[in-house]
């Protein structure tokens, strides 16, 4: 493990599991306040079985994860959920209530945990619209709008409590590369705004390089952590040619079928 | 071998030729490989080559079978020669090779009978933990409900209270009143022998009001409401929305499945007395018209028949059939696998188990009703 001067959150000898099958072992690393971390891999290495685990979805086989040094699996189930209102999750489909206005699905946490009357909430649901560029829609439903925007509202609901950490579940998957790019800027600016520590599931190698501080690649084949550090410096000295190639996008002999 | 496609040819010492004949393609019957395999493996052959001047057309037909013939070979291991292959041939099958074969899967192996019959009994005995773990999560959801410390949009309870009760008042409607027609009718054919016909109005009456209006509802609204209640949650689940719940420290139980469970058990027994009458007039219509009985005479022995004990026992059918029925869509919603194909299994389980569990839910509340004489 590095050393971590401040870490926000740190993962110990983690091994994820769906019954028998082991998907991750002995995953160990730490992110630090106010960084983006990336967590890179091959489609169906087990990113976001990873990503789960780390939000309080799914209980590790075994190991520990520690926010500000709280081990999150050994606490009660309350004290879980009050770590959890700390954090802010964009899925990778967006997740908003189909059967909510955008307003209203970023104005339901609020509703649950902040002492704001109706129209303060109103006026923070419209700045958090405003942050990522929905101003004006609190009254559309997800499914009257496209793609790019669903994620985008989802974003706003993710950071309707300020949250200490976000985490982002591919974050480009499905946008174009126009977009792609916007929600990339909007997780550079939300670090500055909030100073948040943001966590990003990722292989989309642009959105890597261009936001990521660190990064942690995980190899479905060894179903272990087999590199951390900045992605240029993976790039520029990983020693381990799989990690080479992932970031290289170099093709590989006898690849895999996965 | 028989298939004139292919003929083993062992000449050469340790090498086997293998002369490809007629057209590979397929659309057309092809040989297996196995026999070959099996053939092979009697002879003490080192190396496989190929002769193609009698092939003729080819497809993937082809490139499957030698795939598989290599495969094979290198178990045991024994080389092939694919020089002389066509070169549209040898590309795909490189193309084919360069991918290792998975072998690792999550799938479980299959075992014996009495494993599979063991597998079964404990996926069943997990079933079981499940649903109890569910029904004491929402026993306690509604011991929280009841101390007001429970968070559902007042909006959204209204609109399932809508859905679950004005929406379906058509088919109650037409339903109910088919079924007292049928009852009158089954009566008419037994009465009219004695000349009892005027105690259709009794039959019906009791009937209805007793058991069948809160059946015949229940079993609509497992169909209509406990079935759209499973495929909207397990839509949801497939869509993360529960998940996103979940990480905001909202029960998924308390928002979504007690309002659910709730509108149900408060509309099923408004829908059962109105099923009752719907009932009760469907048979008036028929004995007033086709039997030609006194309406009064008709309204009398109803009011006469059906005693208050009736109307409670009906009302509490239709209690435990709201209880059911929403339970077994949410249980179902909520617990629903990842995909589309899920959803619809979802739906069809919550359906059946719910028709399931009216039809023994009546049978031990008629069992209770007759040992307590009610």
């Amino acid at each position: 493990m590095e050393d971590a001067l401040n870490p926000a959150i740190c993962l110990k000898d983690l091994e994820l599991s769906y019954e028998d099958y082991v998907v991750m072992h002995s995953i160990n690393f730490v992110v630090n306040k106010g960084e983006i971390f990336v967590v890179m891999g091959q489609s169906g290495c087990g990113k976001s079985t990873l990503l789960k685990a780390m939000i309080g979805l799914k209980e590790p086989q075994s190991g520990e994860i520690f926010y500000n040094g709280v081990n999150f699996w050994s606490q009660e189930e309350t004290a879980q959920q009050k770590i959890m209102r700390r954090f802010g999750v964009l899925y990778q489909g967006g997740a908003l209530w189909s059967s909510f206005t955008l307003g209203e699905n970023i104005a339901l946490p609020l509703q649950l945990y902040s002492k704001l009357t109706a129209g303060q909430i109103r006026e923070v649901v419209e700045l958090k619209l405003s942050l990522v560029g929905l101003s004006g829609y609190a009254e559309f439903y997800p499914e009257h709008i496209s793609g790019g925007m669903r994620k985008r509202a989802a974003l706003a609901r993710a950071i309707a409590l300020d949250p200490e950490i976000i985490f982002f579940d591919e974050p480009s998957a499905g946008l174009d590369p126009v977009n792609s790019r916007m929600l990339d800027d909007l997780i550079l600016q939300l670090r500055e705004t909030l100073g948040a520590t943001i966590v990003i599931v990722s292989h989309e190698l642009a959105s890597i390089f261009a936001v990521g501080d660190r990064a942690a690649f995980l190899d479905g084949e060894s179903k272990s952590v087999l590199a951390v550090g900045s992605p240029k410096d993976l790039l520029a000295g990983s020693k381990d040619p799989r990690v080479v190639r992932f970031l290289t996008r170099a093709k590989e002999q006898g690849v895999s079928q996965r | 071998m028989p298939d004139e496609k292919i003929i083993l040819d062992y000449s050469q010492p340790k090498t086997l030729c293998v002369r490809l004949n007629g057209d590979w393609l397929i659309a057309a019957e092809l040989p297996r490989v196995d026999p070959v395999i099996a053939e092979v493996s009697l002879k003490d052959i080192s190396r496989i080559t190929f002769d193609i001047s009698g092939l003729k057309e080819w497809d993937s037909g082809l490139v499957a079978f030698l795939l598989h013939l290599i495969r094979q070979c290198q178990v045991k291991p024994i080389q092939v020669d694919l020089e002389v292959l066509p070169e549209g041939v040898k590309k795909l099958l490189l193309l084919a090779l360069k991918v290792h074969e998975k072998t690792e899967t999550v799938k479980a192996e299959e075992g014996s009978f009495f494993t599979r019959i063991a597998d079964m009994v404990l996926k069943t005995i997990d079933g079981v933990a499940v649903l109890l773990d569910f029904l004491g999560e929402t026993a306690i959801a509604f011991g929280r409900l009841l101390r007001g410390k429970v968070y559902f949009r007042r909006d959204d309870f209204l609109f399932i209270l809508q859905r679950c009760g004005a929406d379906a008042l058509f088919l109650v409607s037409l339903i109910s009143v088919l079924v007292g027609i049928i009852l009158s009718f089954i009566g008419a054919n037994q009465l009219k022998i004695f000349g009892a016909q005027i105690y259709i109005a009794d039959a019906v009456g009791i009937g209805m009001v007793r058991a069948m209006g809160a059946m015949m509802t229940a079993i609509l609204m497992a169909g209509r409401t406990g079935a759209s209640f499973a495929a909207e949650l397990g839509l949801m689940q497939d869509n993360e929305e529960i998940d996103a719940l979940q990480t905001l420290g909202v029960s998924p139980v308390e928002f979504l499945v007690i309002p659910r469970v709730l509108a149900l058990v408060i509309m099923m027994p408004l829908l059962t007395i109105y099923a009752d009458l719907m009932g009760i007039l469907g048979g008036f219509i028929i004995g007033i018209s086709l039997l030609g009985l006194n309406p009064v005479e008709y309204w009398q022995h109803t009011q006469s028949a059906v005693t208050l004990s009736n109307f409670w026992v009906g009302l509490v059918h239709s209690f435990v059939f709201g209880i059911i029925i929403a339970i077994a869509g949410c249980f179902h919603g909520i617990k629903c696998q990842r995909s589309a194909a899920a959803v619809g299994e979802a739906t069809t389980k919550a359906v059946v188990s719910a028709i399931i569990s009216i039809v023994v839910a009546t049978a031990v509340i008629t069992f209770v009703c007759q040992i307590l004489g009610v």
